[in-house]
């Protein structure tokens, strides 16, 4: 899948400003950014749902402008809101979305009884759709977009509204399709997600990509190795903060604590004690992607 | 993995324009829907039926049969063809405006099926089969209805049954091309507004010819008055070239319908 200058115009308003990105076969690549990056319009694009307004896009080596059912047929989605056939049962949502894609009727059954297993719904397959709790129904979805075996999977929220048995269970599911040679094109807010199932990721912001690459990378280049918490009074927050700018690559002060970014977590407490600070707390902790993203994309909400 | 690549292939040539094969898809999704509610497949047809019935026991007696092109027909046998046409209409309007629009709006079942190798060609030629198949159940009970009452006289009769699906054909797909500009359930009224004054003055229950010369004009032209002449000229075996215009009309309508519906649902969901 090859994006150039990719572009997606909504009236006026541009949802996305123009990204480039290529994922190769196999791969697993994400997608993340803050509510409004233009994560979903992207997706929607991959998924030759929504044409793109400007740039080049080839997904499975076709054109989505004139090909669009064909890769259609070979693309699993899950979109962000569920969108399930509420006037059918669970086990009619599975089979028809199966007939969708002009599969056998036995192969699609004999599929379901697998799938709803996973989706840990076999008890529920004569129930109608409507009733669910937001994680069956999000789960159910999970398992409809396998129905058709695609060799893509794109992921939008995959795993929002799950409880962590299920997002687990999910991550499983997704390492062995991956195994097989499955690509799959992930968006998430959930960074523990990201580093966990991404080989390479982009970091969107305003339509646009800020920053590229595997979550190890990307920390190294936009982090420290180590990050130290600490907490002072919350009066003594600035005082404390002033008296050891020097020790680290980056501070950042917080309402309710302050970080320390640095390679060295414990020599920095170490320091910090020698200078006669006393912070309530201190924490040392490796650097995470969730520091990168909020370097990348700032702490206030968008909008 | 096999690649599922049936998509292309099977482009059917003549309807190539509004659809593939894939369009069963969507029909058989809303089988399954009405096999737990076929009470509400069946409700829809009992309107013109009553309409009929109340005719042929009461009305039927107190007016005289009618000489249409110098055969004495009796009032119901005039009356029941334009109730078929009705039935038929009735029949592929539900699903092609309130259920249409639920499921464009509301539930989102096309943005599911946009989703997956279904165009939006595929789904506006799908409800538009759908809908001649639920037109033409109303149409084929309401034929069942009337042999049993004894107005199935010639085998040419039978004609009603394809005239009943281009009239299902055409209301369905302008019925759906409509819904696509609704906006919210109040917009339906406007819809109710127009059929009930076609559905009494279409030349359904007297000849045009009671009009003045320019209101003939304006009846003439409405869709339902076509499709009751259509019906008519087949129950009584009065096969005239000129009915071929009415097929023409219907036809066109059925066409430029399910274009429209096509490009509509396009623009609505593909954004
Ligand atoms: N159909 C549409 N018409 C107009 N604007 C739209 C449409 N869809 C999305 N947008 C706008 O495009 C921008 C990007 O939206 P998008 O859904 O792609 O964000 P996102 O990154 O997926 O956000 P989130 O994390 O909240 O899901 C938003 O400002 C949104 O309002
Ligand atoms: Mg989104």
């Amino acid at each position: 899948m090859v994006a150039q200058g990719l572009e997606k115009r909504f009236g006026d308003f541009t949802a996305v400003a123009g990204i480039d990105f290529s994922i190769s076969r196999g791969e697993s690549f994400g997608f993340l950014g803050p509510n409004g990056a233009g994560k979903t319009s992207t997706m929607r694009m991959v998924a030759c749902m929504s044409p793109h307004t400007g740039g080049q896009l080839s997904v499975l080596g076709m054109d989505p402008r004139t090909s669009g059912s064909t890769i259609r047929s070979r693309i699993g989605l899950v979109p962000q809101q569920d969108s399930l056939d509420d006037e059918l049962t669970v086990e009619d949502n599975l089979y028809l979305y199966g007939r969708y894609f002009d599969l056998p009727k036995r192969l699609i059954r004999e599929r379901a009884v697998r799938l709803l297993e996973f989706a840990q719904l076999t008890e529920r397959a004569k129930d109608k759709v409507e009733p669910l709790s937001g994680g069956m129904k999000r789960r159910l979805t999970i398992a409809r977009s396998l129905i058709s075996e695609p060799e893509l999977l794109i992921l939008d929220e995959p795993t929002t509204g799950l409880d962590p048995q299920a997002r687990h269970l999910l991550w499983d599911r997704l390492y062995r399709l991956k195994s097989q040679g499955v690509t799959l094109v992930i968006t998430t807010h959930y960074m523990d997600e990201a580093e966990q199932l991404c080989d390479r990721l982009v970091v969107m912001d305003k339509g646009r990509i800020v920053a590229e690459g595997s979550p190890r990378a990307l920390i190294e280049q936009h982090s420290t190795r180590e990050v130290v918490e600490l907490r002072f009074g919350l009066d003594q927050q600035h005082q404390g903060a002033t008296a050891i700018a020097d020790l680290a690559e980056r501070i950042e002060v917080l309402p309710d604590r302050v970080l320390l970014y640095v390679h060295d977590g414990d020599a920095a407490v170490a320091e910090v004690h020698r200078r006669g600070l006393l912070p309530e707390s201190s924490l040392v902790r490796r650097s995470t992607l969730e520091d990168v993203f909020l370097r990348l994309t700032g702490r206030s909400l968008v909008d | 993995m096999t690649p599922n690549q049936t998509a292309v292939p099977l482009r059917i040539v003549p309807l190539g324009f509004l659809g593939t094969r894939r369009s069963l898809r969507v029909v058989e999704r809303n089988v399954f829907v009405y096999r737990s509610g076929w009470i509400i497949l069946v409700s829809g047809f009992f309107e013109p039926l009553f309409y009929l019935l109340s005719i042929g026991l009461g009305l039927n007696h107190l007016v005289g049969p009618l000489d249409v092109e110098g055969t004495k027909v009796a009032y119901t046998a005039f009356v029941a063809p334009s109730l078929l046409a009705t039935s038929a209409m009735n029949g592929a309007l539900f699903d092609a405006t309130y259920n249409m629009f639920f499921k464009l709006k509301i539930s989102k079942v096309y943005d599911t099926m946009l989703a997956t190798p279904l165009d939006p060609t595929d789904v506006a030629l799908g409800e538009l089969t759908w809908s001649v198949v639920r037109g033409g159940l109303y149409a084929t009970a309401f034929f069942l209805v009337m042999a049993v009452m004894g107005f199935v006289t010639s085998w040419w009769s039978l004609l009603l049954l394809p005239a009943a699906l281009l009239m299902a054909a055409a209301f369905g797909a302008v019925g759906m091309a409509v819904t696509t500009f609704m906006r919210s359930w109040q917009d339906f009224d406007l819809v109710g507004l127009a059929l009930i004054p076609m559905f009494l003055f279409s030349a359904t229950f007297y000849p045009v010819t009671v009009y003045p010369g320019w209101l003939q004009a304006v009846v003439k032209l409405t869709p339902l008055y076509q499709g009751v002449v259509l019906a008519r000229g087949m129950a009584l075996g009065h096969l005239h070239p000129v009915l071929l215009l009415s097929v023409a009309y219907l036809a066109a309508m059925a066409i430029v319908g399910a274009i429209i519906t096509g490009r509509r649902v396009r623009q609505l969901l593909l954004s």
